[in-house]
């Protein structure tokens, strides 16, 4: 026992343990298929496929390992729009959640400050920020649609590159993932100590100055967390946008999957977006720590 | 000599359901340009918020300050301040926390001469080696080395102190103390400290201004210590009128900080263990000694 924690072990074998746990309950309700051949009634032998069990129509763990592998073992290949590789579909998603992403730190950020400098400002916003806030992202596409309806921009070939859906769907990842940046930069602002706010007083600096050397650093550890809960809520996000329009990124080939019957690859995407999801906080993380100790 | 800092009925009140509430109430000082004045008190008396007001931290609400001729009534880098925490920006290097000053006040001189006088204050008070180091690589008493740089470096018209080694060890405390009277001899500079303790008091100043308890706390007593500069510690311990001096402030703060001359209440005579209750000074004092 003393050599197993010495080995960290614990640390390994323990989630290890669970992963198991999980594995054998999904294989336990999972349905299983049974083939069998059967002579019909015009004489013709007839093999059929029945699936049997706890919840009939779940693929279990090694039906969708076979049926997922092709996407696996070749995670960059493009066979078709809604049949790419696993990585090829996060990369398509990635790159909507970065734009949409940075729209919502480029709008939430200056809220956050003017709610974090001025009393007024908050006591008239703050109504309006909490009842929007709370809205699911399926609510504000269909806006979003309306909104840019018509939208249009061409390229050199007369093809739509951007059209009214990619900028619904940018509208609705930057309105929904934007709230935790700006309520956790208006609470880094208010919390900017008093000393350092007379520093600036004393030494007479500009409002610009006091922004950049003073305001700014000060605030940035909290802005970092509202950032990285905002990229969370934006990959939350997307795989409610792409179902909507259809867009191919894993939102996307998760529905059309859905409607082929291929319930193996919902879980693939399932598994993909939980993957991606948890790279992306710790990656944030370790960005956060850093400018906190600094 | 025309003072350069008038402070003439300098009152401080915050309004409160009850009616505001007087914290300093019509503080008269005078300082004489080149002059090292401390102000004296319990805490709480209102001591740091006549220091804030002079700096232009916190609003004057009754009386005016005049500075150098002029009716200030807000910050300023004219008034150098060093705080009781030293109030550095964590996220800059010691250099560039005394840059900061020093680039808003000499924006016209060149790169290369702001920066020597930043290096310059911060060799000045032992810091040579450290000026790239950030605050948080710093201990607490070479922090306030560099508060102090930075209030020297503005080369202000005044130096304000609040409680500046209040936080420091006592060699610390020391040290640094021998520090700031060089800069201050060298600077000719008119100097305004706040401090509880006496010892600090009588080895650095020319006057030390007693305060009445708040709250309406305003001046008790004045008494001025002359000797002569350049000061030593050892000299000043072993003056036969240093004991005087120090009883003389011990005697104030225990005895005499609840009365207000501008009252003359009536003294209570002081017999038995009783203790003295005063509703409108409110603290409850009991006699020392």
């Amino acid at each position: 026992m003393k050599l197993f924690h010495r080995l960290k072990l614990d640390s390994l074998l323990l989630p290890l343990i669970a992963l198991l746990v999980c594995l054998g309950a999904w294989a336990l309700i999972s349905g299983k298929s049974t083939t069998t051949t059967v002579v019909d009634d015009w004489g013709d032998t007839v093999t059929k496929t029945t699936r049997t069990g706890l919840s009939a129509d779940l693929p279990s763990p090694t039906e969708t390992w076979i049926a997922s592998k092709p996407y696996i073992v070749e995670p960059l290949a493009k066979r078709g729009e809604l049949d790419q590789g696993i990585l090829r579909f996060t990369w398509l998603s990635l790159k909507l959640v970065a734009q949409g992403y940075f729209l919502a730190l480029l709008i939430g950020t200056p809220i956050g400050f003017f709610l974090g400098l001025s009393k007024n400002f908050t006591k008239a916003f703050d109504p309006i920020i909490q009842i929007l806030r709370p809205v699911s992202p399926l609510a504000w596409l269909p806006l979003g649609m309306v909104l840019f309806s018509g939208m249009k921009i061409l390229d050199a070939n007369g093809r739509v590159t951007f059209g009214t859906s990619d900028a619904a769907a940018l509208f609705t990842i930057a309105i929904c993932a934007m709230w935790p940046t700006v309520l956790n930069t208006a609470v880094g602002v208010r919390a900017v100590p008093q000393d350092y706010l007379n520093v600036a007083k004393v030494l007479k600096l500009s409002r610009t100055k006091t922004l950049f050397k003073i305001l700014i650093p000060s605030a940035l550890p909290y802005m970092f967390t509202g950032f990285r809960l905002s990229l969370g809520i934006a990959w939350l996000v997307i795989v409610a946008v792409e179902m909507l329009i259809g867009k191919p990124g894993v939102g996307g080939f998760l529905w059309q999957q859905y409607n082929a019957n291929s319930f193996a690859h919902i879980i693939l995407s399932i598994l993909t977006i939980g993957v991606v999801g948890f790279i992306l906080d710790r990656a944030m993380s370790l960005i956060e720590s850093r400018f906190r100790t600094a | 000599m025309t003072p350069i800092l008038e402070l003439f009925k300098l009152s401080k009140a915050y309004p409160t359901p009850k009616g505001p509430a007087v914290i300093v109430k019509e503080f008269n000082l005078n300082l004489k340009p080149g002059e090292f004045v401390t102000i004296i008190g319990h805490s709480g008396c209102g001591k740091s918020t006549v220091l804030s007001m002079v700096a232009g931290l916190t609003d004057i609400t009754g009386g005016a300050m005049i500075l150098a001729g002029k009716e200030t009534n807000e910050a300023g880098p004219d008034r150098g301040v060093v705080f009781q925490s030293p109030c550095l920006l964590p996220w800059m290097t010691a250099m560039e926390n005394v840059m900061l000053g020093v680039d808003q006040v000499y924006f016209t001189a060149s790169k290369q001469e702001r920066r020597e006088l930043a290096e310059y204050y911060l060799t000045v008070v032992g810091l040579g080696g450290s000026m790239d180091k950030f605050p948080g690589e710093l201990s607490q008493g070479m922090r306030q080395r560099v508060g102090i740089a930075r209030a020297f470096a503005l080369q202000p018209k005044m130096l304000l102190l609040d409680e500046p080694f209040g936080m420091l060890d006592s060699l610390t405390k020391m040290e640094l103390q021998e520090v700031l009277l060089e800069l201050w001899r060298r600077n000719q500079l008119t100097t305004l400290m706040v401090t509880h303790d006496v010892d600090e008091a009588i080895f650095l100043s020319d006057r030390v201004v007693m305060m009445t308890d708040g709250p309406e706390a305003e001046v008790g007593d004045i008494l001025s210590i002359p000797f002569e500069r350049p000061r030593s510690r050892a000299d000043i311990l072993a003056d036969p009128r240093y004991m005087d001096y120090r009883n003389h402030l011990l005697e104030f703060l225990n005895e005499r900080s609840h009365i207000r001359p501008s009252h003359s209440l009536p003294t209570v005579p002081m017999t038995g263990t009783h203790a003295i209750h005063d509703p409108k000074t409110g603290p409850f004092m009991t006699p020392t000694s």
